[in-house]
């Protein structure tokens, strides 16, 4: 990190709070552009080609708690550092309600976890208070963003089919790779549910893009960050590439506190804390960029308070940090009968599922108003911590020869050799469906509670209304549909009413959006249709905070989409001086 | 020891827990230092942060189980996942010494544990006058058959069932995570390959098969090679 930088007073084109999905991809296409950027990382630095960063392709003992996830919630293994709860680094929840924040300081921010499922929103996800009365829709429409998504397609690769589904669109897909075995079977347990199985559409190189990043070589382990660079995560695909342009200083273990505006309540850039001497700095910049995550964003906007901003930067509207709202979840397990004592070969695969189901009832009349899709686990893995346990519960499927079940529980050879029997047997089915935003789901600043570097955090409050309850209840009747239709027996118990049908804790399903939405009413939205904040034409968001609604998609094709779309009009309306 | 031996080592997954705790006479204080120094530098041997390193050092360098403790663990292991013809048994595997690690990694699992043990000594002393380890084999099992099997246990059996059932799981999962285990179990991923569908055979096996439009849509090693490029109708120009 340079800080000689700021004692030449240095001013960027545009400071970038944030190197993930939204930060990493204004990097790229304002640094192509030829602009001197500026990204500001809370993190630290991550490539996963270097050995020193490396989980790919290591065997569970290499870790002593076998990959078990007690200090990464997804385990040892997961690229991703930080999780639901980093020391140092609170936030507090109010009215006795549940949020929980996951958070990745590093290069790459929480691209380095994610599935790499890349859906892109159809028509119909941008105009949902048109097909259903509630919320808002968004000042903009499919046609809007299909170019941007077109872009993303080529820049970043991903796997599909165009299929022709009206909601789902078409892309400019690499071929999926095949099915798994117990693949094929959930095929079989969604046609007689009624249910379509599709080719999952993931940011996964089955070709090459380009000359620059590797192929897949099939090992299951995307969310390891892969030293190919076959997949999607921001930090090899976006941040590298522009780094390369020469324009771009990128500040690491960078935690932003504020946005810093003139008198007339323009941006003038940023200040910081570096984590390295706990010391702070200021950057200067004609525009800023915040991609810092839907409530981090939220949290430096409503923490940058100014005479022409008193409640925040951009907040007259008292907008900031309403409308929260991530993806509903729940899930189920079944044991395949047909999978048990099943031979074995290499089925790694890419990481994650080869197929999902996208959302199959829309227009149907439904006790919910919104979709969700189905995705699936289950194959051969590799063993980690929690291989093997359970027998006390599930060994009594295991036969033996003559066909008599085994005893739940035991020890000894019998117990060794039906471990041996269960392993790949297990299929599991997660819905990942749409809420509706609510004006009273919200983070707001805690005025009790500083972090260790001395800025407030947010607070949450976040209620699930009917239409979720509804929906995840509407999901465990399909996941029983599609499992025993495919010859799964269930496990464990269905959960009722009193577990809200299984619905995830929002926050959970880690795609939170809607804290500075976007709109063409600068009195119920934060940002315009450009992802440009009404009250602050040099201060943009290009993170999940700007979307109105997060449809039953992963959000991440769509920040990058968005990102770009913003980025290129940054360019514009700097050419043209109008962000002075 | 040489920085090159150190990595083979931490390569070969032999470096173990414990390291710390027993310093072998012929490893200097110095080697430790060196040792430590090369496991920073190298992300701790499997990606870690700086305070992910400073977690496990910490940890490798407390202990949780007595002497006696370890031994129990080292008897119920063995009981619970014993050698046969296709691989050795937990202790051969190294498992009671994941245990220990897992205690103090997972620090709620601790006095669950060591409580487990001492009823299991105390039943022990009730029914043959002697703790665990000292009772015959046959004592032993049929001890552990009174806590084995959770659908006929006795009620008054249920503490000491939750603890043969947590003994169980970490056994399993302590066995199955380390090359023996993997090799036993017949894991023959995490490695560069091609995924090219399911074998033939077990397609067959399965009565099941791929339809013409999956063949057709899926990814052919032979252009795997090669940069992709579409038509203007978003169709992938396929060689």
């Amino acid at each position: 990190m340079s800080f000689e930088i700021l004692k030449t007073n240095k001013e960027y084109d545009v400071v970038i709070v944030g190197s993930g999905a939204g930060g990493g991809m204004s990097a790229k296409i304002l640094a192509d552009a030829g602009l001197a950027v500026a990204v500001m990382e809370a993190g630290g630095d991550f490539d996963p080609a270097k050995e020193e960063y490396r989980t790919q392709l290591r065997w569970p003992w290499e870790s002593p708690r076998r990959g078990a996830g007690s200090t990464r919630p997804f385990g040892d293994f997961d690229a991703a550092w930080g999780g639901w709860d980093i020391d140092g680094e609170p936030y507090t929840r109010k009215n006795g309600t549940e949020f929980d924040w996951f958070r990745s300081r590093m290069l790459g921010g929480r691209t380095n976890h994610w599935g790499r499922i890349s859906l892109r929103f159809g028509p119909k996800d941008f105009k949902r208070k048109d097909h259903d009365g509630m919320g808002a829709n968004w000042p903009i429409g499919y046609e809007d963003v299909k170019p941007y998504y077109d872009k993303v397609d080529k820049l970043i690769g991903v796997f599909g089919t165009n299929e022709g589904l009206e909601n789902d669109p078409d892309g400019y897909f690499l071929p999926p790779p095949k099915p798994r075995l117990h693949e094929l079977y959930i095929k079989k347990g969604g046609e007689k549910a009624g249910v379509p199985v599709i080719p999952m559409r993931k940011s996964v190189l089955t070709r090459p893009i380009n000359t620059e990043r590797g192929v897949c070589f099939y090992c299951n382990q995307c969310n390891r960050a892969c030293s190919a660079y076959a997949d999607f995560s921001s930090s090899t695909a976006l941040m590298k590439p522009a780094m390369q342009q020469g324009t771009v200083d990128l500040y690491t273990n960078a935690m932003v506190r504020e946005v810093t505006t003139d008198s007339k309540g323009l941006a003038t850039g940023i200040s910081y804390v570096s984590k390295e001497d706990m010391q702070e700095y200021k950057i200067k910049a004609k525009v800023v960029v915040l991609g810092a995550s839907a409530c981090e964003s939220a949290r430096i906007m409503l923490n940058s308070k100014s005479s022409a901003h008193p409640d925040g930067l951009g907040n007259g509207s008292g907008m900031i940090g309403r409308y929260l709202h991530d993806s509903t979840g729940a899930s189920r397990a079944a044991i395949m009968p047909d999978l048990i004592d099943r031979e074995r070969y290499n089925e790694d695969g890419v990481g994650g599922a080869h197929v999902y189901s996208p959302w199959w009832l829309d227009g149907e009349k439904l006790d919910f108003t919104r979709g969700y899709h189905l995705e699936f686990g289950g194959g051969m893995g590799m063993p980690n911590y929690g291989f093997g346990f359970g027998m006390d519960s599930m060994r009594h499927y295991i036969k033996d020869e003559m066909g008599n079940p085994s005893v739940n529980g035991g020890y000894g050879k019998g117990l060794k050799k039906d471990i041996r029997k269960i392993y790949g047997s297990t299929i599991g089915v997660a819905g990942r469906g749409e809420s509706v935003p609510q004006y009273d789901n919200y983070c707001e600043i805690d005025p009790d509670t500083v972090d260790q570097y001395g800025i407030p955090v947010l607070r949450f409050n976040y209620n699930w209304t009917e239409h979720e309850v509804n929906q995840a209840k509407h999901m465990q009747e399909t996941f029983e549909e599609v499992l025993t239709g495919m010859g799964g027996i269930l496990l464990g118990n269905k959960p009722g009413e009193e577990d809200n049908y299984g619905l995830a804790a929002p926050g959970r399903i880690i795609h939170e959006v809607g804290t500075t939405r976007m709109g063409d009413d600068p009195s119920t939205s934060v940002l315009n249709k450009h992802s440009q904040a009404h009250e602050c034409k040099n201060l943009f968001v290009v993170d999940g905070g700007q979307f109105v609604s997060q449809a039953d998609k992963n959000p991440t094709w769509t920040i990058l989409a968005l990102s770009w779309r913003a980025s290129d009009y940054i360019v514009d309306q700097l050419k043209k001086q109008n962000l002075r | 020891m040489d920085r090159r031996e150190h990595l083979r080592l931490l390569v070969s997954g032999s470096f173990g827990a414990g390291f710390f705790l027993n310093e072998p006479a012929e490893i200097s204080k110095e080697d430790i230092e060196t040792s430590k120094k090369i496991i920073r530098e190298n992300g701790g041997g499997y990606g870690r942060t700086d305070a992910e390193i400073k977690r496990d050092e910490r940890l490798h360098a407390a202990s949780f189980f007595t002497e006696h403790e370890l031994k129990t663990v080292a008897v119920l292991s063995d009981i619970i996942i014993p050698a046969d013809d296709v691989s050795g048994s937990a202790t051969d595997a190294g498992v009671p010494e994941f245990m220990e690690f897992i205690m103090k990694d997972m620090p709620y699992l601790q006095t669950p544990t060591r409580g487990g043990i001492m009823w299991l000594d105390n039943e022990s002393k009730k029914r043959f006058g002697k703790v665990f380890i000292n009772t015959s084999s046959k004592q032993q099992l049929e001890l552990v058959d009174d806590i084995a099997y959770p659908d006929d246990a006795k009620p008054e059996m249920e503490y000491g069932v939750n603890f043969f059932n947590r003994m169980r799981n970490l056994t399993a999962t302590g066995f199955f995570t380390t090359e023996m285990g993997i090799k036993d179990m017949g894991y023959k991923g995490n490695q560069a390959n091609i995924w090219d569908g399911v074998p033939e055979n077990v397609l067959k096996k399965h009565g099941i098969s791929y339809d013409k439009k999956t063949l057709e849509e899926c990814v052919r090693n032979s252009e795997r090679g090669i940069v992709a490029k579409w038509d203007d109708d978003m169709n992938l120009i396929r060689e």
